[in-house]
């Protein structure tokens, strides 16, 4: 019993990076309507940029705002430069455009700072608290994305821009005849998509050390909790997130060897498509012809 | 959905009859020209550029037959790597285990990839767009794992070595050359069926599906059966692929068959034209010469060139080298004609 609940508890804080990687995917998909490819590796380049910034002396929680805030112009440029061409082209496109750039980031990292693994530094201490049920890196981890979290949902909830940015997303055309700037909220999505995704590779990267093929993996996994959660709700890719994440540590202890930890990944995205295509949390798509 | 990957259809009535020969006969004149060149060319260059050239045209197979799931039936596939791998594999297992002469391979394995095409084409039909390309990308990933798993089958990581192909004495052929022309072989074979496929009627209804699934089923067409047969067709052409590039290496391993090899397809066929057949062609070069020549830069290089050439073709020539330029050649054909009976 004892093994389990630690199982479960170290299984939310996996979950909740896949939750935070699979929320920057709604947040995308909400915006643009398209499923970035390139998220986990956009991630795992603000997680390099981070790593330098500690290198050069900063002191680790200036270098995460820092490093937040940079993604956030850098996931901004990018919507305006290289997706705004295929925003309206057909679904191929964005998806070849979207892994063109996941490319470019990948063996950019590769290149800068070379594929040898780097150790990544935990800003939690890790010793295991509550009767060795969790560590305090998993319990900091879970605190960081509910953090997170609960200032998007003020963000979104309370303040004008939050407002215009779900009327955008909800109804281009009206919001533009609103004199809402659609194109600029599109950026800030796609920037606070880039921001939430470091946050996400700052908070894995001390577990999975650093190296450009850190985020494959956890991608995989997110795209599955996105999907459970429902591609379009924010909140179901949070909670899609954790249940991933249990599952797959609980999977992985007692049934399947954890060589074939993408295989779960896989067969998990393909039940929740063909079984509950919607998500948890998602509503269906009626579509008129 | 893909209106923008309009298929290149000559238009044949408009140009019928050129310097006395029909377009058919000329066509007929311009392909006996190519193969005889095409059988020519190892002659001609060192062992080691044939080998490449092989494996140029092994990458056309494959890419050839993600074009016809993809380009010409709209169903993005981001994890044809894996069945590349189902063919390699096929052929690895019969000839190591159960002593299978190389050549009776290639079939077994195009068979096994048809039918495990069909299996993953069936739930595939209930992933829309981008879905599918989510699925499959997984898949990509997966593939190396899996067959690390199964290691009493597939040799783990270690892989699997194969006897080096014997040339049939009396030929006077040396190996390299010989698999050349046995490749060569197989690649005229698929482009003809892949052109008798698409040029017909399966082909429209593959096109039609792609560029409006609702309209395409109002006129009589079974999506679901054509939608499975085009993930089938296609895989079996990429199973192919798979089972010659074994033959040709002599070696299979689970690395080889990841990520990189599934994206390497997609930007062949980005790069030849998604909707095209010869386009396979253009694609099979960039896949076998690119990294190549990009490896003496940088490891990260092949990669890089990769996604910027992806992303390039995606702004400026959506349609890949082949898709742009074939209109303008029949266009130039049938000026050439109006002036040529203007004269007369």
């Amino acid at each position: 019993m004892h093994q389990f609940l630690q199982q479960v508890f170290s299984g939310l804080a996996v979950g909740a990076v896949y939750g935070s990687v699979a929320l920057a995917l709604v947040m995308i998909y909400r915006a643009t309507d398209l499923i970035n490819f390139a998220q986990g590796e956009m991630a795992m380049f603000s997680t390099y940029i981070a790593w330098t910034l500690v290198n050069a002396g900063l002191p680790f929680w200036a270098a995460f705002v820092l490093t937040l805030a940079i993604s956030f112009l850098g996931g901004m440029t990018l919507e305006r430069i290289v997706i705004r061409p295929v925003e309206n082209a057909p679904v191929l496109a964005a998806v070849i455009v979207t892994i063109g750039l996941a490319l470019i980031f990948n063996s950019l990292a590769g290149w800068i700072y070379t594929y040898t693994v780097q150790e990544f530094p935990s800003p939690f201490p890790d010793r295991p608290i509550l009767g060795a049920l969790i560590t305090t890196n998993d319990l900091g981890v879970i605190i960081v994305t509910l953090l997170m979290l609960l200032l998007l949902f003020l963000f979104f909830r309370f303040t004008s821009t939050g407002l215009a940015m779900r009327a955008a997303a909800q109804n281009p055309v009206s919001a533009r005849l609103c004199g809402i700037p659609v194109g600029r909220m599109l950026a800030i999505g796609w920037g606070l998509a880039a921001a939430i995704g470091a946050t996400a590779g700052i908070m894995v990267a001390p577990v999975l050390f650093l190296d450009p093929y850190m985020m494959g993996g956890v991608l995989l996994y997110a795209f599955a909790s996105a999907l459970l959660g429902g591609i379009g709700s924010p909140v179901g890719a949070v909670v899609g997130g954790l249940i991933v994440g249990v599952t797959e540590n609980l999977v992985g202890t007692y049934l399947i060897a954890s060589q074939l930890k993408l295989t779960v990944a896989l067969v998990l995205i393909i039940l929740v498509l063909v079984f509950k295509p919607h998500g948890l949390l998602g509503t269906g798509i009626v579509q008129r012809v | 959905m893909s209106k923008g990957f309009a298929v290149v259809v000559p238009d044949r009535a408009a140009v019928s009859q050129y310097a006395g020969l029909s377009v058919g006969a000329w066509r007929w004149i311009g392909a006996l020209i190519a193969v005889a060149l095409a059988a020519a060319l190892p002659f001609t260059v060192s062992n080691y550029h044939v080998f490449e050239l092989t494996m140029v045209m092994i990458y056309a197979i494959a890419v050839l037959g993600l074009n016809i799931l993809t380009g010409f039936n709209g169903q993005i596939s981001l994890g044809h790597g894996a069945f590349f791998a189902a063919g390699a594999y096929t052929t690895a297992i019969l000839m190591q285990r159960y002593g299978v002469p190389y050549w009776a391979t290639v079939l077994p394995a195009g068979l096994i990839s048809f039918v495990l095409g069909v299996l993953f084409g069936l739930p595939a039909l209930r992933f829309e767009g981008p879905y599918l390309a989510l699925v499959t990308l997984s898949m990509a990933l997966a593939t190396p794992q899996l067959l690390k798993y199964f290691d009493n089958w597939t040799g783990g990581v270690q892989g699997i070595n194969l006897a080096k192909v014997v040339p049939p004495p009396g030929l006077g052929l040396d190996h390299d050359r010989w698999l050349y022309l046995l490749v060569l072989v197989v690649l005229i074979v698929a482009i003809r069926v892949a052109a008798n496929i698409l040029h017909g009627r399966t082909g429209r209804a593959l096109v039609a599906i792609r560029d409006h699934p609702i309209a395409a089923a109002a006129m009589g067409i079974n999506n679901a059966r054509y939608k499975t047969l085009a993930f089938g067709i296609s895989t079996l052409f990429t199973g192919v692929a798979g089972s010659l590039a074994a033959i040709v290496v002599s070696y299979v391993s689970p690395e080889g068959y990841g990520m990189f090899l599934s994206i390497a397809f997609l930007v062949g066929s980005t790069i030849g034209g998604i909707a095209t057949i010869s386009g396979a062609l253009v694609g099979g070069l960039f896949i076998e010469f690119v990294p190549n020549f990009a490896n003496d830069i940088s490891d990260a290089a092949p990669a890089a060139l990769y996604g910027l050439a992806m992303l390039l073709f995606m702004y400026a020539m959506p349609l890949g080298v082949v898709g742009s330029l074939a209109p303008l050649f029949t266009r130039w054909l049938r000026q050439a004609r109006a002036r040529g009976s203007g004269r007369n």
